[in-house]
């Protein structure tokens, strides 16, 4: 049921590119083999879609190649599942010995992940979980994010929120690391009152309970971490019990994106959101992903497929600056760290704990000049803003 | 103001009490007059839901896809009856979990093949998409206020079928002792297709009444199962009363738990632990409500067998 599926093309792809380039030394021919574990299918498979999108478009822009080698991306799905997703791992890397792993969205099946993969002295490069173990004292040579720390998108909002003068606020997250990380991070920086805080569970798509009790507490604003489609359910469901009249809404980027714009619609409008990326962020890079992305699947691509194309590009210069020894950890993880390509968000390094150094964004929901309902990017929240638990990474050795 | 708290989640209980009992009404007729577990009772709720949002889509009115939806989950439901589960009332419990296991396998594999793996998104009539005022200053969601009134229809029509017609009445021979059923000459082949097709019908409509407020998705239909089936333990397997008083109780239970023990927990252990221990112990709540009808009344509230 969820063997990964190889692009028979990219097979093809590969071997054409082997035979042309035969004699050029086995290196530089033998594919990099990248492990693309991500979620696929239930409401979150929306996410995984565009972290693969992302990831492939950058591999096809890049002639089919990463670092001049060329790519053989291994697909799977993890189901949002821990187990599931780390039984899908083993078989990447036991029987596929992919050269790195990528494409993971939840953090609760990361956590699960990165252990084995660790341990097999496999990169992990992330497209999109960030949990705080990771960043701080669990931190690993071989994880590499680029993307964000969970914390980060709800400082900035959280920052946002008390600039706008907001007094009281009420916090929902789903009850799994990265929702702890998210409400963490939100009140580090959030200065008032704090209405009510629930946790519900990951699968929960009713809301109804938790919306009586925001109409019981009144608050002026109510913060969400919803990922996918909980947060498609709870906004639609937010708009029908007519409580977005009095209460304002505010969420990570993650909550208003373009797959929850596409889903919900019209009641979005004027929604504010964070983000370290925007696809109307003014740099070539970014120019040419956004125009790319558009042309080969017909949508704006969310901050999920940029951080998919980021990681992907970030591979990219791993493979190229290490000049393709993969059997080379300590030149692989020298040339990652050093992160030489143009990121799609701008200025990009990292921090001794191998999380982004980057800026965040305020984004608001509004009509483009083509009337289509998306993110516009407002200002800067925090610039060169590094995450809470860098002090507490003693990176190890290889 | 918690007056209006409580009313909402009063609502919000019946509701999802009314749609589970639409489910468990259907499983617990299978289950008392054919006396067969039907595992693949929440794959009929999943392809009733897929088939509206899909002649939804096609149509562009939510009625006629909800309409269309339904007619072709029960014609699904008689063909699965007539075609393969037949075969199984007369076998062991076990070959029938084990039969009726596969073509729940099946039914998500096929729903994957045809749909692909990522929700389909079902919208509420833009009519019923905002809320109405029931009282002064309390709003409630007419879409909510909808499945309200088409669960506590189809209650009452059920109520009637079961009760005034001869069909009810050969159901509920069959329910309370099948042999005897048979002996007095019901024709109990063709009253099978009959029940599963209704049965069929109903999860077809959950699923159209639900798939606005949740998820059209694959899998749909199995986290929902395990909820009908702990509705026709704590009701009493056979019997349409029951699963109807399971049901507002399992919906009740689980709504009012949400929301009332996190204000518990809070006010008596402090808010940390609470944010932590309030939702799990919520999620277990209706299992202990289980476990405690079972310990006073081991056969539900109300058993049809005599």
């Amino acid at each position: 049921m969820h063997l990964p599926r190889f692009a028979p093309s990219r097979l093809v792809l590969t071997a054409a590119l082997a035979a042309a380039a035969a004699g050029a030394g086995a290196q530089s021919t033998d594919p990099v083999r990248v492990g693309l574990l991500s979620t696929l299918s239930g409401p979150g498979a929306g996410l995984g879609v565009d972290i693969r999108d992302g990831f492939q478009l950058a591999v096809k822009l890049n002639g089919g190649k990463l670092g001049g080698r060329p790519a053989e991306v291994i697909v799977a799905d993890d189901q949002a599942n821990p187990e599931v997703g780390r039984q899908t791992a083993d078989r990447l890397i036991k029987r596929d010995k992919v050269d790195f792993m990528t494409g993971i969205v939840f953090s609760n099946v990361m956590l699960a992940v990165g252990t084995p993969t660790f341990q097999s002295k496999t990169f992990y490069i992330s497209a999109n979980a960030g949990p705080s173990q990771y960043a701080g004292e669990q931190c690993s040579p071989y994880f590499f994010s680029a993307s964000y720390q969970n914390d980060n998108m709800h400082e900035a909002v959280g920052k946002t929120v008390t600039d706008k003068g907001f007094k009281r606020v009420a916090l929902i997250a789903p009850n799994y690391p990265a929702g702890k990380d998210a409400l963490t991070g939100f009140k580090r920086f959030y200065k008032g009152e704090i209405a009510s805080e629930t946790y519900t569970a990951l699968n929960q798509l009713d809301y109804g309970a938790e919306l009586s009790k925001l109409r019981a507490t009144k608050p002026d604003a109510v913060y969400i971490f919803l990922p996918g489609g909980l947060g498609i359910n709870f906004i639609k469901q937010f708009v029908g019990a007519g409580l977005s009249k009095d209460i304002t809404l505010f969420g990570p980027g993650f909550s208003g994106d373009e797959d929850v714009i596409k889903a919900v619609g019209e009641p979005m409008l004027g929604m504010f959101n964070t983000s370290q990326w925007g696809h109307d962020m003014d740099n070539a890079a970014n120019k040419k992903f956004v125009a790319e992305f558009e042309k080969e699947y017909g949508r704006l691509p969310t901050l999920y497929a940029a951080q998919g194309y980021d990681a992907a590009r970030l591979m990219d210069a791993g493979v190229r600056d290490s000049k393709g020894k993969l059997d080379d950890k300590a030149a692989v993880k020298k040339a990652l760290e050093a992160a030489k390509f143009d990121s799609v968000r701008g200025a990009f390094k990292f921090n001794t704990n191998h999380f982004p150094i980057q800026d965040y964004y305020l984004r608001v929901i509004t009509r483009d000049t083509k009337g289509r309902i998306t993110n516009r990017t407002l200002g800067t929240v925090f610039k060169n803003h590094a995450d809470a638990y860098a002090a507490n990474c003693k990176m190890p050795g290889l | 103001m918690s007056g209006i708290l409580l009313l909402e989640q009063a609502l919000n209980g019946l509701q999802l009490g009314l749609m589970l009992f639409l489910l468990a009404a259907g499983l617990t007729l299978v289950f008392g007059i054919m006396d067969m577990v039907n595992l693949a009772h929440g794959s009929l709720y999943m392809v009733g839901a897929y088939l509206i949002a899909t002649a939804t889509q096609a149509s562009g009115s939510y009625w006629w896809g909800l309409a269309a939806g339904v007619a072709g989950t029960a014609l699904f439901g008689v063909l699965l009856e007539v075609s393969v589960l037949r075969r199984l009332y007369r076998r062991d419990h076990v070959t029938q979990v084990l039969g009726t296991f596969a073509i729940l396998l099946m039914c998500n594999e096929t729903v994957r093949m045809i749909w692909g793996s990522q929700p389909l998104s079902l919208n509420p009539p833009a009519a019923l998409s905002g809320p109405v005022e029931l009282l002064p200053g309390f709003f409630y969601p007419a879409f909510r206020l909808l499945i309200i009134v088409v669960g506590l229809a189809t209650a009452l029509l059920l109520y009637l079928l079961v009760t005034r017609t001869r069909l009810g009445m050969q159901v509920r021979a069959g329910a309370s002792n099948r042999d005897m059923a048979l002996a007095m000459g019901t024709n109990v082949q063709r009253l099978f297709t009959a029940v599963f097709g209704l049965g069929a019908a109903l999860c077809a409509l959950a699923g159209g009444m639900l798939g606005p407020l949740l998820a059209v998705q694959v899998g749909m239909g199995e986290s929902i199962l395990i909820l009908a089936f702990v509705v026709i333990v704590i009701g009493g397997i056979g019997s349409i009363r029951g699963a109807l008083v399971g049901a507002l109780l399992v919906g009740m239970v689980d709504s009012g738990g949400r929301t009332l023990l996190p204000m518990v927990f809070e006010s008596l252990f402090g808010a940390a632990l609470a944010a932590d221990a309030a939702p799990a112990v919520a999620s277990i709540l209706i299992y202990v409500l289980m476990a405690a009808v079972l310990f006073f009344k081991p056969r539900g509230l109300f058993p049809a067998h005599g």
